[in-house]
């Protein structure tokens, strides 16, 4: 692929090349209101990988930024961090992010634009990509950079992880965008004492948007977080109605200290919020404990917690595919085996 | 900016032909990708998009939308898909034909477009239907509606990549659609992490359709029979300038580590057991 002229030139341009071939990433730093998405920890790591420099970059309301921006500084990994703050970020939405995303990428030293694949992100991120004209790469699950030749391979999950593919961004793509599976990276942990230099940028005035943020509707939860518990305990179909699967897997998740989580079945028949499903169209999730009762364990289930550390399930149907891929099974009627594993947890 | 404000709505509803989301894939031995002499079928969340533009015609009756169209970019047999499409209600098709890989059993996933090639191809025809202009037979395009992802690439981008392309507003995972006509905006609410957002948009915009938009009717049989004489425009890539050389390269394409099950056990005892062996007790 690459032509001659690249040899001739490399003894000149070696020294020249040096510094600009050192990668220097964005990591777009997402936050609900203030508060850092675990996932970006995550995507922190990964951006680490890369070898050179990491920018994060804030953005929203003033009260948010000063509040992620407080914990951001002493994060490991992050040498440096940018932030624009205007009222317009509050509700943030792709199309008022975008010309400022666009602003600080254009003619600058950012070889690459990483970000956790949170809704707000898969929105924004490929449409930034477009307007500069790069491609980009979602949710990889592990990265390498060569630095001689400005390339960055990646893998990746297709096929709803039923394949995994090895792609590679050449040196051609200016600005490489990637998105990072949460499950695969450990979340970059607080370097005590220590604080990276923080820079304001100017936010980018967009008065004609044609998108207006109307409202917010949050699912309330108290038990940890789907995407980041380390325990899932997760229901399906046979769980009737939203009243019997409430009253059968959380006192069990309650007791295990557990996130709840569901099939796509249960979340279609209206049994859970949709917030709650895993699964290809849902969260992937690999914590250390996914319990699976009642799922069937269809190949778009799978997808989102096959890297789950222990899996077990309790099903009636002694041939439900997810015993192939369970460490612990139990064919039993889950009404009959939840309440005695509450009991027998408790004592 | 439009000619005249009781013109009708024109809806372009992209669709992807993928292997049937119910197919177990298997990776070929050159490891260049899957094995793709199996079934195909239209990309689920596609189908959803087809669904939802055919319910909003039917919710604005007497007919304020005055097209239908579906379009693909893929292989020869792509075909079938845009005749699902038409079949399911649409009005018209536009298949951008790209020319059959070479190994069938071999085509990897790095011969088919990348959703930068896609949504560039995308924007060309909708730039070139709004300069021919609805005297000029074309159809300026007020709302393009696509899946959110296709389910086997698993990227997720076309419908982002077209909205900055095009400069328009875009409402991702959409879960419910509100159009308003006559104020020619749509007020669309979307799923995201821990709940949903409602947004208003103005036309013309894109929508990228999340599972629980809607549920996909099946075709009848007289109107997959009448889909067959709708009309299909075919044209190449390089009908519209664009060029859909894959920049991304795959290096190759292997199975996942496979995961072994342990087995089963016989009693909810036996299961606590399992559980405290590996640390995990009430907390």
């Amino acid at each position: 692929m690459l032509p001659r002229p690249v040899f001739f030139a490399r003894p000149i341009l070696a020294r020249a090349y040096a510094s600009p071939s050192s990668p220097h990433a964005l990591l777009f730093l997402d936050h609900r209101k203030g508060v850092i998405d675990p996932g970006s920890l995550s995507a922190l790591t990964a951006a680490s990988q890369l070898g050179g420099q990491v920018t994060g970059l804030v953005v929203g309301s003033n009260d948010h930024v000063t509040s992620v921006l407080d914990k951001a500084k002493s994060l490991k990994g992050l040498t440096s961090l940018l932030h624009s703050t205007s009222d317009v970020y509050s509700e943030p939405l792709p199309e008022t992010i975008s010309p400022l995303l666009e602003k600080i990428l254009s003619g600058s030293q950012y070889t690459h634009v990483v970000s956790t694949p949170s809704s707000l992100a898969k929105s924004l991120l490929p449409r930034v990509a477009a307007r500069l004209d790069v491609p980009a790469v979602s949710e990889i699950t592990s990265l390498e950079h060569d630095a001689a030749s400005n390339s960055t391979t990646f893998t990746r999950p297709i096929y709803a992880g039923n394949a995994i593919a090895t792609v590679r961004l050449p040196s051609a793509v200016p600005i490489k965008f990637f998105t990072v599976r949460g499950t695969s990276f450990d979340a970059a942990p607080l370097e005590e004492g220590k604080e990276v230099p923080i820079q304001a940028v100017d936010p980018v005035d967009v008065s004609d948007s044609p998108t207006q943020h109307l409202s917010t509707n949050l699912a309330k939860s108290d038990r940890p977080d789907l995407s980041v518990a380390s325990r899932v305990v997760s229901g399906g179909r046979p769980l009737k109605n939203a009243e019997t699967f409430e009253a059968t897997l959380y006192p069990l998740a309650d007791v295990l200290g557990a996130a709840v989580g569901a099939s796509r079945a249960a979340v279609d028949a209206g049994y859970a919020d949709n917030s709650l499903q895993v699964g290809q169209t849902g969260k992937v999730v690999a914590p250390e404990l996914y319990m699976a009762f009642g799922i069937s364990g269809a190949i778009q289930h799978l997808a989102g917690m096959k890297d789950s550390k222990l899996i077990v399930a309790v099903n009636k149907d002694p041939d439900a595919p997810i015993f192939q891929v369970a460490d612990v099974g139990l064919v039993a009627d889950l009404y009959e085996v939840v309440p005695q594993l509450v009991e027998k947890l408790k004592q | 900016m439009r000619p005249s404000p009781s013109r009708l709505l024109n809806i372009l509803v992209p669709v992807k032909r993928a292997v049937d989301y119910a197919v177990k894939i298997r990776v070929n031995s050159s490891q260049t990708g899957v094995d793709l002499n199996v079934k195909h079928s239209m990309n689920p969340f596609d189908e959803i998009a087809v669904e939802e533009a055919i319910r909003l015609r039917e919710k604005h009756s007497p007919s304020t939308i005055s097209s239908i169209q579906a379009i693909t970019i893929g292989p020869p047999k792509s075909i079938d898909t845009l005749r699902t499409a038409l079949a399911m209600g649409a009005d018209s098709a536009v298949h951008v034909e790209l020319p059959e890989s070479s190994s069938s059993s071999d085509a990897a996933s790095s011969s088919s477009p990348e959703p930068l090639g896609v949504a560039k191809t995308l924007k060309a025809w909708i730039d070139k239907q709004q300069q021919k202009g609805e005297g000029g037979g074309g159809k300026p395009v007020d709302l393009v509606i696509l899946g959110k992802q296709s389910i086997d690439d698993d990227l997720g981008q076309t419908g982002q990549m077209l909205a900055g392309l095009l400069g328009w507003g875009q409402a991702t995972y959409a879960s419910k659609i509100e159009l308003d006509v006559e104020k020619k905006e749509a007020k669309v609410m979307r799923e995201i992490d821990g709940g949903s957002e409602e947004v208003r948009v103005k036309l013309p915009m894109i929508v990228t359709t999340d599972l629980r938009l809607n549920e996909p009717r099946y075709a009848s049989l007289p109107n997959i029979m009448k889909a067959k004489k709708k009309p299909v425009e075919k044209l190449k890539p390089s009908d519209l300038g664009v060029d859909l050389t894959p920049i991304m390269e795959t290096l190759k394409v292997t199975e996942p580590p496979k995961r072994v099950g342990g087995g089963k056990v016989e009693s909810v005892d036996e299961l606590v057991e399992k559980l405290k062996e590996h640390g995990f007790t009430a907390v």
